[in-house]
């Protein structure tokens, strides 16, 4: 029998970018994991969270960490949806009846390219044409779940794939959830710079993890007509690794 | 919403060139620091002695105040404590009543900046001179400092120039970094012959020896501590550490962490006014311990980290937001990430709830915290804060709680904890798509709105056959 795995879909990628979940899914397929989606999963509750509504994302959490009872992966295509499930759980549920529940929870997630790579060791064949592309790695990713090396290393195994750096690589995109929205003006100015030193490398295509970083840069790239475009890391595997994809 | 601090920042965005000075020296700062850590495992584990160091000297605190009290007190150092600003105000009055000094000159003190000694003591008739260059330059400017290390951080070299030319139109002009240092130099030699009272900062006081240490650069810090007859240091009271021994590892991770030095050129040790048959030293030296909130936030087991601060600036060269809004967008006298949640500690949420909603919460700064502050975590606390229905235990909390957004929360909270019912409503927003509206206020004044999909991922999963349990 396939091993399971359980895969926590995200909100965002629920309703903007299901293409990139579903390559998701298709990749830990092919790996030979049975793929299970709870139907009724919802989001992690990081919006409430990291906005002070800690009830909310608490009752938001708790309808999603009954969901997961096998003791099974559960992976998660988003830097930081993961870092909210791995290490803001243990503090969200802290002192609660289920608190045991939710730490059981948090040891189980793994990010999407952080599954790929330290568990399933994938090697990956790749069958496109030659590209240029610029990794934009969330700071979740990078800081909360210290993964930012293994998007490197999965786009590191295709020969056709040429890596650019952006200036300030590891600074943040601005996007920060609902700071876009409370501080417009900053985020704006983050955002503008961050376009500028990824259009500045002449990439074709820039690659992140996390939806929310995919929707605030590129958005901005499509408002400003701009060439380069942006592509959930899962997709772009997906499509470049199969021949029918 | 347009806040005072909204007004600020919108203000200072729109200044390029400044936002082109910060950037530089932000740069230049990170890159510093970076060199000086080759090896990361050699800083992960100065990192936790630090923050040791500084844990188990919090944890102390009271204990290690009244030890630093005696000792100094043994020593012929004259201690006194202020809760409040005015109160240290008033005891440097005080003293330089007693002195019937009419000036002072100052090395660099962010809890001077705290105080507002200079407004204070100039109200009071006295003549208040800074003696740190960049806190020189900002005084001929009539500002205030936009970093807590680098004061003056956000003047070009040419605006330093201007500024020299027009308050000293007989040093001829100069771009040159070391003829206006030069020229500072000259000005500020006579002024230390000439002060009654010389002030200073503290970096860290020893509980064991009694021993104020002050960490600088330039040597104004070591001649307004041993030229004035009368020596006055005023710090915070969660400047102690235990002992001695704790000093070279912190010291090590601040100056490193700080600008990137190995060690400044000046580290200077005070364990006593001058003795007798000593031939130089001030008269009388005396440390002035001030609370100013920092008591209650000590009363807080996860707040208390706060307090650990040992004011490297790291978090604030670092931050994202920082580098572009600048220093004096926050209006308070210590920015960036450290500002955002000590100032709105002490001042209240209801004053400066905003700060901790200035952040993307990426993180950059408590990765670089020497004292591992999880800073991030902190701001994460006071946004909850600032929002909670109950009595919290920081000044102002609840008092950012809108009642229209709570309702939003709420009713988010409720869709999404009702899986079946977030599953539709997610499938009609895609079969809506259309009529979704594509201009979403502030996002699209610079982004195109998001693109619904024509399906869920609930839906596509679900039509390929994976399991649902
Ligand atoms: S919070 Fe940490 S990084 Fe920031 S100034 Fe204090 S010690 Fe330095």
């Amino acid at each position: 029998m396939n091993k399971r795995v359980y895969f926590f879909g995200t909100c965002l990628l629920d309703v903007i970018y299901p293409d990139a979940g579903v390559s998701a899914v298709q990749l830990l397929q092919r790996e030979g994991r049975t793929v299970v989606y709870p139907q009724t999963q919802t989001c992690c509750g990081q919006p409430a969270w990291n906005s002070g509504y800690r009830e909310e994302a608490l009752r938001v959490a708790r309808a999603q960490i009954g969901l997961f009872p096998e003791p099974i992966p559960i992976v998660v295509p988003s830097g930081s949806c993961a870092g909210m499930m791995k290490t803001h759980y243990p503090e969200l549920f802290s002192g609660q009846p289920d608190e045991a529940q939710a730490l059981a929870i948090a040891d189980r997630v793994f990010e999407l390219t952080e599954f790929l790579v330290d568990q399933l060791q994938v090697v990956l064949r790749d069958l496109g044409e030659p590209i240029t592309v610029a990794v934009h790695t969330s700071c979740s990713a990078r800081r909360e779940m210290g993964v930012a090396d293994r998007i490197e290393t999965l786009l590191g195994q295709l020969h056709n794939v040429t890596r650019v750096e952006q200036a300030h690589k590891t600074e943040c995109c601005g996007f920060g959830g609902t700071f876009a929205i409370k501080q417009p003006e900053i985020s704006a100015a983050m955002v503008a710079d961050k376009t500028a030193a990824l259009r500045e490398t002449g990439a074709d295509r820039f690659i992140t993890q996390d939806a929310g970083c995919l929707m605030n840069i590129g958005g901005a790239l499509d408002y400003q007509a701009a060439a380069l475009t942006g592509q959930h890391i899962a997709e772009f595997l997906w499509q470049r690794t199969e021949p029918e994809a | 919403m347009s806040s005072a601090f909204h007004e600020r920042v919108v203000e200072n965005l729109a200044k390029a060139q400044v936002r082109g000075n910060f950037r530089r020296a932000m740069d230049g700062l990170m890159q510093h620091r970076l060199d000086q850590f080759p090896d990361t495992a050699e800083l992960e584990h100065l990192r936790d002695e630090a923050f040791a160091i500084r844990a188990q000297a919090l944890s102390q605190l009271p204990d290690l105040l009244e030890q630093l009290e005696q000792r100094c007190t043994d020593n012929g150092i004259q201690v006194h404590w202020a809760e409040t600003t005015e109160e240290g105000n008033q005891i440097v009055l005080d003293i330089m009543q007693r002195h019937a000094a009419t000036s002072m000159i100052k090395g660099k003190s962010m809890v001077s900046e705290e105080m507002g000694m200079n407004q204070f003591l100039e109200a009071h008739g006295v003549e208040c001179l800074e003696s740190d260059l960049g806190e020189f330059i900002i005084q001929l400017a009539g500002e205030r400092p936009s970093h807590i290390v680098a004061p003056a951080i956000h003047k070009s070299r040419q605006e330093v120039a201007r500024l020299f030319n027009e308050k000293f139109p007989d040093i001829p002009y100069t771009e040159n970094i070391e003829e206006l240092t030069q020229a500072a130099r000259k000005i500020l030699r006579e002024r230390f012959y000439a002060a009654p009272v010389g002030i200073s900062g503290v970096n860290f006081a020893v509980a064991e020896t009694g021993t104020l240490c002050l960490v600088e650069n330039e040597g104004n810090g070591r001649m307004c501590t041993s030229v004035p007859p009368v020596h006055i240091a005023v710090t915070g009271i969660e400047k102690v550490v235990a002992q001695l021994s704790d000093i070279p590892p912190l010291l090590s991770i601040l100056t490193r962490s700080a600008t990137g030095q190995p060690i400044t050129t000046y580290f200077n040790m005070i364990t006593a006014p001058r003795r007798a048959g000593e031939k130089d030293g001030p008269r009388e030296v005396h440390l002035v311990l001030l609370d100013n909130g920092r008591s209650r936030i000590y009363s807080d087991p996860e707040l208390l980290a706060t307090l650990r601060c040992i004011r490297c600036g790291a978090c604030i060269n670092h931050c994202p937001v920082y580098v572009r809004i600048g220093g004096h967008s926050y209006g308070t006298v210590y920015p960036g990430p450290i500002g955002s949640i000590l100032e709105p500690q002490r001042s209240g949420l209801d004053k400066l709830g905003e700060l901790p909603q200035a952040s993307t919460l990426c993180g950059a700064c408590g990765e670089v915290c020497p004292v591992r502050i999880p800073l991030p975590r902190l701001i994460n606390r006071l946004r909850y804060e600032a929002v909670r229905k109950d009595a919290g235990t920081v000044k102002g909390a609840g008092s950012q709680r809108k009642p229209a957004e709570a309702v939003l929360w709420r009713g988010w909270s409720w869709a999404a904890s009702h899986g079946g019912l977030y599953r539709l409503a997610g499938q009609v927003a895609t079969r809506l798509r259309r009529l979704l509206p594509s201009r979403l206020g502030p996002w699209t004044q610079v982004r195109h709105a998001p693109k619904i999909a024509s399906k869920t991922l609930h839906e596509r999963l679900k039509e390929l056959g994976v399991d649902d349990k």
